[in-house]
C-alpha cells in the first residue's frame, strides 16, 4: 500500500510500554472522578473487620491470634466486591471492544487495567491495615508482616480476580458467580498470606511465606494477563 | 481489499445469514441495508474479527481473518453501536483517549480542531455524560477524522446526527475513499458519496 | 481409523450410542465384583474394623474425581486452540458425573475418619482440596447455565477448567504445608493403613468400575447434549424415533 496508509509521523509503535501507560492513566483518571465508589468498598473492608470481635469475644489473645486471618479475609472480601467495575463499565458503554480491537496487545491493556486496580483497591488495603491490626491489638512486627504479606498479595488477588471478572461479564447472577469462581483461586494466598503472621507468632521464619507469595504473584503476573485476554476475547465474541 | 466468501452467521438456532459473498476494492464502499435483526452488526463484527462466523471466510489484503488477528487490527476502525465513551471524562478527553489507543499520538491542537470541526468545540470540556446523542456520535466522527487506517467499519454511523452531521459524515467517507480506503457501514439512510465507489448489500 | 470423522457431532453421536452400553456392562459387573471384594472378601482389618471398608468406594470416587477433571482440561484446552464443539460438549457432559464423584468422595471420606479418627472432619490437604475441586466444578455447571450463548460457554467454560487445573496442585500444596506449620492441630488422613494385597485389588476393581461407569454417563450425556445443540441440523430429523 502506498505511504499515506502506512505509519505516519505521530503514530507510536504498538509496544507494551505505551498500552500499559494508556491503560492505567485513564482507569486512574476514571476512578479519582469515581472516588465515592473506592470510599465506600473501603469503608466496607473496615466495617468487616470491626464485626469480627463483636461476633466473638473481646479476649485479647483470641483477638490477637485471629486479627491476621480477619484482616485478611476482609481483604480478600473487599477485593471481591470491587473487582465487578474492572471490566463492567467499559463492557457495557463499548470501550472493551474498541480496548480488544486496538493494535495494542491485549494482554498489555489489561495489565494496565489491573494495576489501576490495585492502585485504587489494594494499596488502599494495604495501607489501612496497620491501622486496623491496632483493633485487634497487633504488635508493631506482627503488623509488620501484616502489610508486607498484603503488599505481595493484593495484586495476586487483582491479578486473579481479573480472569473472573473477565469470564462473567455481562452474565446472569454475576456478583455471587464472580466469587464462587474466583475464591479457589485465592485459597493458596489467603494461606500463605495469612500464615506468614501465624509463624511470626510462633518465632518461626517468615522468608518461606513470603518467597512463596512472591512468587504465586510472579507466576500471576505472567499467567493471568494472558488468561484475562483470552476471557475478554471470548466474552466479546 | 476485503473479500468475504459463503459466510453464515447463526444466532442460538436461527440462521442470520447463509453464504453471504461479496468483494470490496480499495477506495470502494459497500453499504448494507436491511431491517432490525437480519445480522448487519452481526456482519460488520465478523468482519472486524471480533467474532468468528459460523461457516465461511473472510479475507482482507489477501490474508484470512482470524479472530482479532493483530494484521486487521492495525488496518481497521471499528465503529459499533455504542459510541464508547466514557461518561467521566469529558469530550477532549474521550476523543484523545480513543485516538490514543489507535497507537495515534495527537497533539492538543489537533483535538481541538477534530471537535470544532464536528461543532463541539464548545463542548470539549463537557463530560461525556451531558452530552446530548448526537453530540456523542459526533465525537465518533471526530475519532475518523484522526484515522489513516485503510479500512472503515461503521454500524449505522449515520444514527442521531442531523443534517450538518450527515454532510460531514458523507464528506468523510468520500475523503476515505478518494485516499484508496475501504468502508463497509451498516446505514440505513442515503449517504451523499459518489455513487460510482458504492456496492449495496441488503441483508433479509 | 480416521480419528477426524469422529469430531462431527454427528457421526460421533451414532458411535456414542454403540459403544456405551458396553462400558455401562462391564461397570456393573466390575462394581458388583469389586463390591464383593470389598464387603465380602478382603478380611476385617487389625486395627479399624467393619468401618474400614468404606474405602473401596472412597479411593474409586477421590481417584476419578481428580482424572475426570484432567480429562475436562484436556478437553478444553483442545476447544480453545482448534475449536471444536465436540471437545467442549465432552467437557459439558463430564462435569455433572465429576462434581458427583467428588461429592461421594468427601462424603465417603467423612464417614471413614469419624469411626477411624474420632471426626468427621479434618482440615488436612487431601480434604480440603477435595472440597476446594466441588467448588471447582460447581463453578464450572454454575457458568455455564449463566450463559446463554452455548458456543461463549464451551469457551469460557474451558479457560475457568484450564484455570482450575493450574490451580489446584498449588492449592494442595499450600493446604500441606499449612497442616506440617501446625502438626498437633489436626489429624493427617494421608497415612494409609497398611494394604493386604486383597485390599488393593478390590480398590482397583473399583476405580476401573467408577472410570467406566463415568465413560457410559458421559457418552449418553453429551448423546443428549449433542441432540439439544445441533437440534437445527438436518441429520436429526432424518432419524428414526425423532419427530421432526
Amino acid at each position: 500500500m502506498t505511504g499515506a496508509l502506512a505509519l505516519s509521523d505521530n503514530e507510536t509503535p504498538f509496544g507494551v510500554g505505551a498500552a500499559l501507560r494508556w491503560a492505567v492513566v485513564r482507569d486512574l483518571r476514571l476512578a479519582l472522578r469515581s472516588r465515592a465508589e473506592l470510599g465506600v468498598q473501603l469503608l466496607f473492608y473496615v466495617i468487616v473487620v470491626s464485626l469480627f470481635p463483636l461476633a466473638s469475644s473481646p479476649d485479647r489473645t483470641l483477638l490477637a491470634t485471629m486479627g491476621p486471618g480477619v484482616i485478611w479475609v476482609a481483604a480478600l472480601l473487599a477485593s471481591l466486591l470491587s473487582l465487578p467495575r474492572l471490566f463492567a463499565s467499559d463492557f457495557t458503554d463499548g470501550t472493551l471492544e474498541q480496548i480488544a480491537l486496538s493494535p495494542f496487545p491485549l494482554p498489555a491493556l489489561v495489565s494496565g487495567k489491573i494495576l489501576a486496580h490495585w492502585l485504587t483497591t489494594g494499596l488502599p488495603i494495604v495501607v489501612l491495615a496497620p491501622m486496623l491490626g491496632l483493633q485487634y491489638g497487633l504488635d508493631a512486627e506482627i503488623s509488620g508482616i501484616v502489610m508486607l504479606a498484603l503488599l505481595i498479595g493484593t495484586p495476586i488477588l487483582s491479578l486473579l480476580g481479573a480472569i473472573g471478572a473477565a469470564l462473567t461479564l455481562g452474565v446472569r447472577g454475576g456478583g455471587s458467580l464472580l466469587a464462587l469462581l474466583v475464591l479457589p483461586l485465592y485459597v493458596p494466598v489467603l494461606i500463605f498470606g495469612a500464615g506468614a503472621a501465624d509463624a511470626v507468632r510462633a518465632g518461626l521464619s517468615v522468608s518461606a511465606h513470603l518467597s512463596l507469595l512472591t512468587s504465586g504473584l510472579l507466576i500471576a503476573l505472567v499467567g493471568a494477563p494472558l488468561a484475562t485476554a483470552t476471557a475478554v476475547r471470548i466474552a466479546l465474541d | 481489499m476485503l473479500e468475504a466468501q459463503a459466510l453464515t452467521a447463526r444466532r442460538g438456532a436461527a440462521t442470520l445469514f447463509a453464504g453471504l459473498a461479496f468483494r470490496v476494492d480499495a477506495g470502494r464502499a459497500l453499504f448494507i441495508t436491511g431491517t432490525n435483526g437480519t445480522g448487519k452488526t452481526t456482519l460488520l463484527r465478523i468482519l472486524a474479527g471480533l467474532t468468528m462466523p459460523a461457516e465461511g471466510s473472510v479475507r482482507w489484503r489477501g490474508d484470512a481473518i482470524a479472530p482479532f488477528s493483530p494484521r486487521l487490527r492495525e488496518d481497521v476502525v471499528f465503529i459499533g453501536h455504542a459510541p464508547a465513551l466514557k461518561d467521566e471524562l469529558t469530550a477532549e478527553e474521550n476523543l484523545r483517549s480513543l485516538v490514543e489507543l489507535s497507537a495515534t499520538h495527537p497533539t492538543d491542537a489537533d483535538v481541538e480542531a477534530a471537535l470544532t470541526a464536528v461543532a463541539l468545540g464548545a463542548q470539549r470540556t463537557l463530560p461525556a455524560r451531558v452530552l446530548s446523542q448526537g453530540q456523542r456520535r459526533r465525537i465518533g466522527l471526530a475519532r475518523l477524522g484522526f484515522s489513516r487506517r485503510p479500512l472503515w467499519l461503521l454500524d449505522e454511523p449515520a444514527t442521531a446526527l442531523d443534517a450538518a452531521g450527515l454532510v460531514l459524515l458523507s464528506q468523510m467517507i468520500a475523503q476515505q475513499l478518494a485516499t484508496g480506503g475501504t468502508v463497509v457501514a451498516a446505514t440505513h439512510q442515503t449517504l451523499d458519496v459518489p455513487a460510482e465507489r458504492v456496492a449495496t448489500l441488503t441483508l433479509s | 481409523m480416521n480419528f477426524y470423522q469422529f469430531s462431527s457431532p454427528a457421526t460421533f453421536y451414532s458411535f456414542a450410542g454403540r459403544i456405551a452400553p458396553w462400558f455401562a456392562a462391564a461397570a456393573a459387573v466390575l462394581a458388583i465384583v469389586g463390591l464383593w471384594i470389598g464387603f465380602a472378601v478382603a478380611p476385617t482389618d487389625f486395627q479399624q474394623g467393619e468401618a474400614y471398608r468404606i474405602i473401596f468406594i472412597h479411593v474409586a470416587a477421590a481417584w476419578m474425581s481428580m482424572f475426570i477433571y484432567l480429562v475436562m482440561a484436556f478437553w478444553g484446552m483442545l476447544a480453545l486452540a482448534f475449536n471444536t464443539r465436540l471437545s467442549a460438549m465432552m467437557a459439558q457432559a463430564l462435569a455433572p458425573t465429576g462434581a458427583l464423584m467428588t461429592f461421594i468422595a468427601l462424603w465417603t471420606g467423612a464417614l471413614w475418619g469419624r469411626p477411624t479418627w474420632g471426626t468427621y472432619w479434618a482440615w488436612d490437604a487431601r480434604m480440603t482440596s477435595e472440597l476446594i475441586l466441588l467448588f471447582l466444578y460447581f463453578g464450572i455447571m454454575a457458568l455455564r447455565s449463566a450463559i446463554d450463548d452455548p458456543r461463549r460457554a464451551d469457551r469460557a467454560c474451558a479457560l475457568l477448567t484450564i484455570v482450575g487445573a493450574v490451580n489446584i496442585p498449588i492449592i494442595y500444596f499450600s493446604v500441606q504445608w499449612w497442616n506440617t506449620l501446625h502438626q498437633g492441630a489436626s489429624v493427617s488422613l494421608s497415612a494409609a493403613p497398611k494394604m493386604a494385597s486383597i485390599m488393593l485389588l478390590g480398590m482397583l476393581v473399583m476405580t476401573f468400575a467408577a472410570w467406566f461407569y463415568t465413560i457410559a454417563v458421559a457418552l449418553w450425556r453429551v448423546r443428549a447434549i449433542i441432540l439439544e445443540r445441533e437440534r437445527g441440523s438436518g441429520w436429526i430429523s432424518g432419524m428414526q424415533g425423532i419427530a421432526a
